[in-house]
């Protein structure tokens, strides 16, 4: 009954005089009712009209990050996550009755590689969806290319905001989300007043001081300091005698990649116990992947602000690290963006399912609203504006490179990508 | 130019040469090739054009740059600050706080278009400016360097720093660069969209168009007193010095046509690749550049052209078949070429193919050798004057 239904409900209808179309609506009931008996999944020329990478058995999805270059101690986490995901959707049946085959693709930390390698994928290999990029440049430089060529991608890195594509669903949190709850939190438990700014010089960490400046503004708070330094740097020795001068409250950090294990390590050799929290260091950059490079030891005080933590205490993640640990390692550690890329391939499949195709244009219809209650991280829901509403915690580093959770909301904060009153 | 004047800048050897390149990228590669790969060979041809000037300043003058990329970057954001101004407009941009601007300075709080980017609403201006902005730049590096008396490894050194230098300043100065992301999402050009297929074929047949202009301008310079005093620079500079030529000028004269030859290249690939971005700036890929020349024989200008396919196509191959191997591949692949042939594509088809070659066209024109055979020898006695 339900594929006789839906059969005259597809684009058949309407136009056809009534016999035809009782006729039309019969005969695809038929063909659907057959198949259904011979495999299970509905016909590839049902699910597919737009000449994706399907056939009767698989689906062919792309994924593309840095496993070369200065970029790929980051996004290694993501991709091996972006694989377990998939391998655990094809031991349940796959998506559709289809085994999710996967061709990497390396973006070598360099942008217009990323730009080259998206428009391999789409437009040569057709894959129906994209799971990939890390940095903001790297999205910027493969937006033109999913928008041209209609693709889809899961981009898994909390970011700065202020893009709202049809061609991307944003797994991880804009800036809004993470840097709101965390000052909010520093102000109303530790009684902060004044916060001294610090990040790496590119978009990410001044978009996101800028809302944390408006923020603590709107507060009646000071921001007594603000700089930033190149991607890279390794001398943060003049800013450190800085912040002993200004004694801030809070160091606001937002330092990415190498540079943390230099600002960590003189950070404490200019005496400084983080433990302490005079001042207390409140950072929205440093993951469990990081502390593998900084040291537990260099950064044990320390606060983070994001949506997850390896240690989260609950059912779906406790069976996520298990099996991610099982799949790559005991050794292994979990960061926030490694989560939010495991998420990508199931919330994909979800509105896949929901769409009854993977026709791009009616996933991407089918994709607000969809919900995931075996997230890691929780629950999580895609909002119209294609990203996810998601709880923010504040961690509190550990010598042994995890975080202990000492704070979540309460409720799920709304993605907000052009926040008003903050630009 | 004269019937005879051709003759000599393009000797039969040449000709054959530059009419095999021709069919190859004119003919066999849009013929062969799918539109997604034939555009991958227009942006590696961009990147050849880098290697082109770097034969005439490397492998002719001996002046070793390892900031070639500075001139293709200005090249290239040049091209990229027209596109992005026409991206631009108030209808497009008009959910940023301030309509009109490009989305990136939006972004960093600026609320008007600085006044060097005012000038690249013109195409005519944006045209001169590629060629010439690099080209002073390099003149001035040129004086400043050459008139010092500042040459070899120490040349080097400093062009590294000036690649070093640029990138921090796009990478720090965002709001009026786009920083790390470069200046992204380049959509048309005079109205019409840059990135359809047929777009990027007309790119393609483009960018070769002007790498022969370019090719030319090279054999032309090779063939010339000026191609003759840059190897007899390179060799004894002194000697030069002494018999009353001014040699800090023919230095200057080809590092400028180098960079202008790299910016043209940015230029296009700014076209062809729909971005440009800081990483094409920086000092790796000044570097890459130089090993695509030196794979390629720093002596040959065509062999620059095929070098920097040879290198990019096996690095994309590479990195599709083993994305986290590639890059050892390529390693063992720059080990081998300089192990094994260190003059490079060119020195090995000097070495084995060409003898075979003009032996063949020995018989070929056989009848008229003799006639040619003394004219030849007079060129030959005149060079040598």
């Amino acid at each position: 009954m339900a594929t006789m239904k839906h059969a005259s409900q597809s684009g058949l209808g309407g136009k056809l005089p009534g016999l035809m179309k009782t006729l039309a609506g019969a005969v695809a009931g038929a063909t659907m009712a057959l198949s259904a008996v011979v495999s299970a999944a509905p016909a590839t020329s049902e699910v597919n009209t737009t000449g994706l990478a399907v056939t009767d058995d698989t689906v062919t999805v792309g994924i593309l990050h840095s496993v070369t270059g200065t970029m790929a101690i980051s996004e290694t986490g993501s991709v091996q996550a972006e694989k377990l995901a998939i391998e655990q959707i094809n031991a349940m049946g796959g998506v559709l009755g289809r085994k999710i085959e996967y061709i990497q693709e390396d973006g070598a930390s360099d942008w217009p590689t990323f730009a080259e390698k998206s428009r391999k994928l789409l437009v040569n290999d057709k894959v129906a969806s994209v799971f990939g990029c890390w940095t903001s440049a790297s999205r910027k430089a493969v937006l033109p290319v999913f928008e041209q060529y209609n693709g889809m991608l899961y981009y898994p890195t909390f970011y700065e905001g202020l893009e709202q594509s049809p061609n991307v669903i944003y797994t991880g949190q804009e800036a809004t989300q993470q840097i709101l709850a965390g000052i909010d939190w520093v102000v109303k438990e530790k009684g902060a007043k004044t916060f001294y700014l610090l990040g790496s010089d590119y978009i990410w960490p001044r978009t996101s001081n800028k809302i944390a400046r408006k923020h603590i503004d709107k507060l009646g708070l000071k921001v007594v300091g603000e700089e930033y330094y190149p991607l890279g740097h390794t001398q943060f020795n003049s800013v450190i005698n800085k912040i002993k001068l200004k004694k801030p409250d809070v160091i606001f950090a937002s330092v990415v990649g190498g540079s943390n294990v230099a600002f960590y390590k003189q950070l404490k050799a200019a005496g400084i116990d983080m433990t302490d929290e005079k001042p207390l260091v409140l950072t929205i950059s440093v993951t469990e992947d990081e502390i593998l490079g900084i040291g537990g030891e260099n950064i044990e005080g320390a606060y983070a602000s994001m949506k997850y933590f390896q240690s989260l205490p609950n059912d779906n993640n406790a069976a996520f690290v298990k099996a991610f640990k099982e799949r790559w390692g005991d050794d292994i550690v979990i960061g926030d963006v490694t989560q939010a890329a495991y998420l990508g391939p199931w919330l994909w499949k979800a509105a896949v399912e929901k769409a009854g195709s993977f026709d791009v244009d009616k996933v991407r219809a089918a994709s607000p609203g969809i919900e995931l209650t075996t997230a890691p991280e929780g629950y999580v829901k895609i909002h119209p504006n294609h990203h996810l509403w998601s709880k923010t915690r504040i961690g509190n580093a550990k010598t042994d490179g995890q975080y202990e959770i000492v704070y979540e909301t309460d409720e799920l904060i709304e993605p907000d990508p052009f926040p008003e009153g903050y630009q | 130019m004269s019937y005879e004047g051709l003759r000599s800048l393009l000797p039969k050897s040449d000709l054959l040469g530059f009419a095999v390149l021709a069919l190859l990228l004119v003919v066999v590669l849009p013929l062969s090739l799918d539109i997604f790969r034939l555009n991958l060979i227009g942006k590696y041809l961009t990147y050849a054009f880098v290697a082109l000037g770097l034969v005439l300043c490397w492998g002719y003058g001996g002046i070793l740059s390892l900031g070639q990329g500075v001139f293709f970057g200005l090249g290239g954001y040049a091209m990229a600050m027209f596109l992005k101004l026409e991206a631009s407009s108030p209808e497009n941009t008009a959910i940023q706080s301030t309509p009109g601007i490009p989305d990136f300075m939006d972004w960093n709080q600026l609320t008007e278009l600085p006044w060097f980017w005012e000038p690249f609403h013109s195409l005519g201006f944006t045209i001169l400016a590629i060629v010439l902005v690099p080209s002073i730049f390099a003149y001035i590096i040129g004086v400043a360097m050459f008139k010092r008396r500042v040459g070899g490894v120490y040349f080097a050194i400093i062009t590294q720093a000036v690649a070093a230098i640029l990138t921090i300043l796009i990478i720090g100065q965002q709001g009026y660069t786009g920083g790390v992301n470069g200046i992204t999402d380049l959509r048309t050009l005079k109205g019409w969209d840059i990135r359809t297929d047929e777009a990027k074929y007309v790119f393609y047949f483009l960018c070769v168009f002007m790498l022969f202009v370019c090719l030319l301008i090279a054999q032309f310079v090779r063939k010339s007193k000026l191609g003759r005093l840059l190897v007899a620079m390179r060799e004894m500079e002194d000697r030069v010095r002494f018999s009353g030529y001014d040699v800090s000028n023919f230095k200057i004269f080809v590092f400028c046509l180098g960079s202008a030859f790299a910016a043209i290249g940015g230029a296009m690939f700014t076209l062809q690749v729909g971005f440009m971005s800081p990483t094409f700036v920086g000092i790796v890929p000044s570097i890459e550049m130089v090993i695509f020349c030196a794979v390629g024989g720093r002596l040959s200008i065509l062999g620059a052209v095929y070098g920097t396919l040879v290198v990019n196509w096996a690095k994309t191959t590479f990195s599709e078949s083993f994305p986290e191997l590639w890059l050892f591949a390529m390693g063992a692949l720059f080990i081998a070429v300089v192990m094994a042939f260190p003059n490079g594509l060119a020195g090995l088809y000097n070495k084995y193919a060409a003898p075979h070659i003009e032996k063949l066209l020995g018989k070929v024109t056989g009848k008229s050798n003799n006639a040619k055979a003394t004219v030849g020898t007079q060129g030959v006695a005149h060079e040598r004057q």
